[in-house]
């Protein structure tokens, strides 16, 4: 890469820490728990919206995994999930009743959190149905992880975004609060996935699974991305891009080995395709306030029409990790 | 006699104690330096907190930073110190502050017992082992390190590089032989005592200080001079990754520690709470004598290091994605692609899939769509016959295919009328074998019911497509496995190219063809490709037909039928 795409790049970087700072002013603090956090603690960042059916399992999943501290972005909710969040002795809460879109789906948001409150620290940025798994997390707290990374000056970790599924059509079983949604949601396509490397910044973009399968066979260019790099050791300096497939400075987005090699590397389960996704496919096509003119939200409106079965012959059924790992789906690297 | 402790810490101070503890209670004297960099309340808590434990004391603090001297330094003044204040030790265990002991200390000292005079210390030549990490071996014995390898790289490798161009050397003291190994060791009184009093010991101090990691040589060169009987070999086990950072131990580790029977290990996860609390009480109870066995921890951290370099051959995914050419395997497994053949024969796949194990796809680049084995429209990996998804990226559907059926060999049916875009990948892999007959793509024209026009222009395209196909096929930068006949040549003696296919393939012993594909009848072909010909498009990729070879040859037998060939 020339100098002058490199200048570029840093300019283009600058440029959305500026625009971080000026939708900040969109936010307003309901609940400010900063002051608890205490050095090395781990954070998640997450936007929602009328999430509060998934909350309860989503804050305990991590809880369970060791972070300290939440930072939430309630987008406008109605749902009480403003106050359940407000309630939690470990999260710190922002409404805003900005656009989703012109915020860039919420970058531009948590982008200022971070750059206010998390330098130094390993940060997680995932939606509440995003479930992050990484090598021995059935036997390693999520510090292992982060304490490894570090010994290791590696700065930010990769997972796959991984859709899951039920069998049958999806509003088939019910999902309440607090459950795992994986009890229901426990299928994925283990082998269909494509790569392509993004010359630009280096990341690489990743398509297939259900979705492109599905909703994507005759436009698969328009598939969903499913690369993305959650974890990262931030820095002030640092900015998400597009969601949390890219980052600037571009040397975060080499999560891959490029000789052959395997880098460490995990999964987040999408447990988007839950009997409540109908609902919200209608609310965001109407509130069109997605991806690509909500192309996504489209495309299951006129392929799935009410209840779309991504379920196959060859789907598999999710184990643990372990089985992913060997799927080739994610990997220990050199973390034995 | 006993043991003594030096241990060496800088980080999880809680640990340390905890473990200067349990050296301690079985009687062993502890010295303990602590970094420099540790700051000094730090510091003032953690001795406070063993003021209770009278045969532990705390030496000098030197800067450790890695690769520098200072480690040295610090080892220097705890063992001079633990040495002269406890005469009964007879061997000294260089320990760190993450290192645990995992079996009970009063076997680690019956086991020294019963070799007073033997120091367990690795150290090897470094001109014959190719160890080191980073490139410097000897190098780091004959250059000079004035910079910082963390914080000054810059300027240490320029440094490195400018030592190198004008041929800098240091010379080595003393006709030393330097050798290198495992920094933990245990040496005896006699040997360490030898070094740290040695008439000359400001002679190589002074040279080990601008060793590149003296704590990796220093001890290791010097206690060949008067070592005695010395096991080359640490009592620690202790491994490194394929950057030379130790790996860490956790919890989920339990067993394999157990099992390894080693006396201690490093390094140990600080949270380790259930390796800490399993090995530190451990009641000693029948006391075993058995010699460490770390095979299978080392098994998997070697497993680890070859995951990380190499990876699994064939695997894309968002953590291996090599550069072309670098892959180390551009697919999972070895696998066949058949050109000319469904044309030539009328029950091709099938008996394909008859004689041998593999599965037998159709022309899985067909326009239409993948046409998988079985009709499936999808397949292992949820992979979809879906024909836009597969031209998106059809290296991917290549490669997805072959790693989602590991262990099960895939065929499948190739041809010009297909997508040609996966040509150059197919020529690249060194997993693929590919068999053509050329110009066999003129027999379903020849038998089709159409336009001679239509016939002419299809047969032109086709023989062009082919033509580009083959050229790759034959380039100097294939890899995999190239076969071509024409169908002239083939039609002439199918069995001997039939039989070589299915032994390739074939996993069974190796038997003769029992069963042979139908030919289709291609009586006249000969006056099919000559009517092309008068109309101005020469088809050449399948060899000389003669017009009327066939008609001739087939007047001496009926049409050709299944036949045994014993």
């Amino acid at each position: 890469m020339g100098l002058w795409q490199s200048y570029r790049l840093r300019l283009q970087r600058k440029r959305w820490r500026i625009r971080a700072r000026r939708k900040s002013t969109q936010l307003r603090p309901v609940v400010d728990r900063t002051d608890q956090i205490r050095p090395g603690d781990l954070f998640v960042m997450t936007t929602q919206r009328n999430e509060m059916v998934r909350l309860p399992y989503f804050l305990k999943y991590y809880r369970d995994l060791g972070v300290n501290h939440f930072f939430f972005v309630d987008n406008d909710s109605d749902d009480g999930s403003l106050d359940y969040l407000a309630e939690q002795p470990d999260v710190s809460v922002w409404h805003t009743k900005g656009s989703y879109k012109r915020s860039r789906f919420g970058v531009d948001w948590l982008n200022f959190l971070c750059l206010k409150h998390a330098h130094g620290h390993w940060v997680l940025t995932v939606d509440p149905d995003e479930f992050f798994l990484y090598p021995f997390c059935d036997t390693r707290p999520l510090r292992a992880l982060t304490d490894w990374l570090d010994a290791s000056s590696i700065k930010s970790f990769s997972a796959m975004l991984l859709d899951m599924y039920p069998k049958g059509p999806i509003n088939a079983q019910a999902y309440l609060p607090g459950q795992d949604p994986l009890e229901i949601a426990n299928w994925f396509d283990p082998g269909n996935y494509t790569i392509q490397r993004n010359r630009r910044y280096g990341n690489l973009w990743i398509q297939g699974g259900p979705r492109a399968r599905v909703f994507f066979g005759d436009r698969p260019k328009k598939a969903p991305a499913l690369n993305k790099i959650p974890l990262v050791k931030w820095n002030r300096r640092y900015t998400y891009v597009s969601s949390t497939h890219m980052l600037l400075p571009r040397g975060l987005n080499l999560v891959y080995d490029e000789w052959g090699g395997e880098k460490a590397s995990g999964v987040l389960l999408h447990t988007k395709f839950l009997d409540t996704f109908s609902s919200k496919a209608q609310e965001e096509l109407l509130r069109n306030q997605h991806y690509a003119a909500s192309v996504e939200y489209k495309a299951y409106a006129e392929v799935g029409q009410e209840n779309p079965d991504l379920w196959c012959k060859w789907s598999e059924k999710y184990i643990n990790w372990r089985q992913l790992e060997i799927l080739g789906l994610m990997s220990k690297g050199n973390w034995a | 006699m006993t043991l003594g402790v030096v241990m060496l810490c800088h980080t999880a101070l809680g640990r340390a104690e905890q473990v200067a503890r349990h050296w301690a209670q079985a009687g062993c004297p502890v010295v303990i330096h602590v970094d420099r960099t540790v700051p000094n309340a730090a510091y003032r808590t953690f001795v406070k907190s063993l003021s209770d434990v009278p045969n532990v004391q705390f030496s000098r603090r030197y800067r450790c930073e890695w690769g520098t001297w200072g480690i040295v330094a610090a080892s220097q003044a705890a063992s001079t110190q633990l040495l002269n204040a406890f005469a009964d030790v007879r061997h000294v265990y260089l320990a760190s502050g993450a290192c645990l002991p995992l079996r009970p200390v009063q076997e680690l000292i019956d086991y020294l017992a019963e070799r007073p005079r033997v120091d367990f210390i690795e150290s090897a030549t470094t001109s014959e082992v190719p160890w080191t990490v980073g490139g410097l071996d000897e190098e780091r014995f004959t250059m000079r390190f004035p910079f910082s390898w963390r914080k000054q790289r810059y300027f240490f490798d320029r440094f490195v590089a400018l030592q190198r161009t004008i041929g800098l050397k240091r010379k080595i003291p003393n006709g030393l032989v330097p050798h290198m190994g495992s920094q933990w060791w245990c040496l005896t009184r006699q040997t360490l005592s030898a070094i740290l009093q040695d008439p000359d010991r400001a002679t190589y101090d002074a040279y080990f200080k601008r060793v590149w990691i003296p704590d990796e040589s220093y001890y290791q060169t010097l206690a060949r001079l008067y070592g005695t009987q010395i096991e080359s070999r640490s009592l620690t086990l202790s491994k490194f990754d394929f950057q030379g950072k130790p790996h860490i131990f956790y919890d989920d580790h339990l067993q394999l520690l157990r099992r390894s029977d080693c006396f201690v290990a490093r390094k140990i996860w600080p949270h380790a709470d259930g390796l800490y609390r399993a090995f530190l009480t451990d009641t000693a109870g029948a006391l075993s004598r058995t010699e460490p066995n770390p095979g299978k921890i080392d098994r998997i951290f070697a497993k680890a290091v070859e995951r990380r370099t190499r990876g699994r051959p064939g695997l894309y995914m968002h953590s291996r994605f090599p550069n072309r050419d670098w892959e180390n395997g551009v697919t999972a497994g070895p696998y066949s692609v058949f050109q000319g053949f469904t044309q030539l024969f009328e029950d091709f796949e099938p008996w394909l899939a008859r004689a041998t194990d593999a599965r037998v796809h159709g022309h899985l680049y067909a326009p239409d769509r993948a046409h998988f084995a079985d009709q499936q429209t999808i397949i292992n990996g949820a992979l979809s016959d879906n024909a836009q998804l597969r031209d998106a990226n059809p290296r991917a559907f290549l490669t997805n295919l072959v790693w989602n059926t590991r262990g099960e060999r895939q065929c499948f049916q190739y041809g010009p009328s297909d997508n040609q875009n996966i040509v150059w990948d197919l020529i690249k892999d060194p997993n693929a074998t590919i068999n053509v007959i050329s110009g066999a793509w003129a027999v379903p024209l020849f038998r089709s019911n159409r336009d001679f026009a239509d016939l002419r222009q299809d047969a032109a395209d086709l023989q062009k497509i082919e033509a580009k196909a083959l050229y790759a096929y034959r380039s100097a930068k294939a890899k995999a496995r190239v076969r071509i006949w024409t169908m002239a040549e083939f039609v002439e003696a199918p069995m001997e190219p039939l039989q070589s296919v299915i032994d390739e393939i074939s996993t069974r012993p190796n038997r003769g063809i029992s069963e042979v594909p139908r030919l289709v009848d291609i009586k006249g072909f000969g006056q099919f490709l000559q009517n092309l010909k008068n109309q101005g498009m020469h088809p050449y990729l399948m060899g000389d037909f003669p017009v009327d070879a066939e008609t001739s040859a087939d007047s001496r037998k009926p049409p050709r039928k299944p036949y045994l060939v014993q």
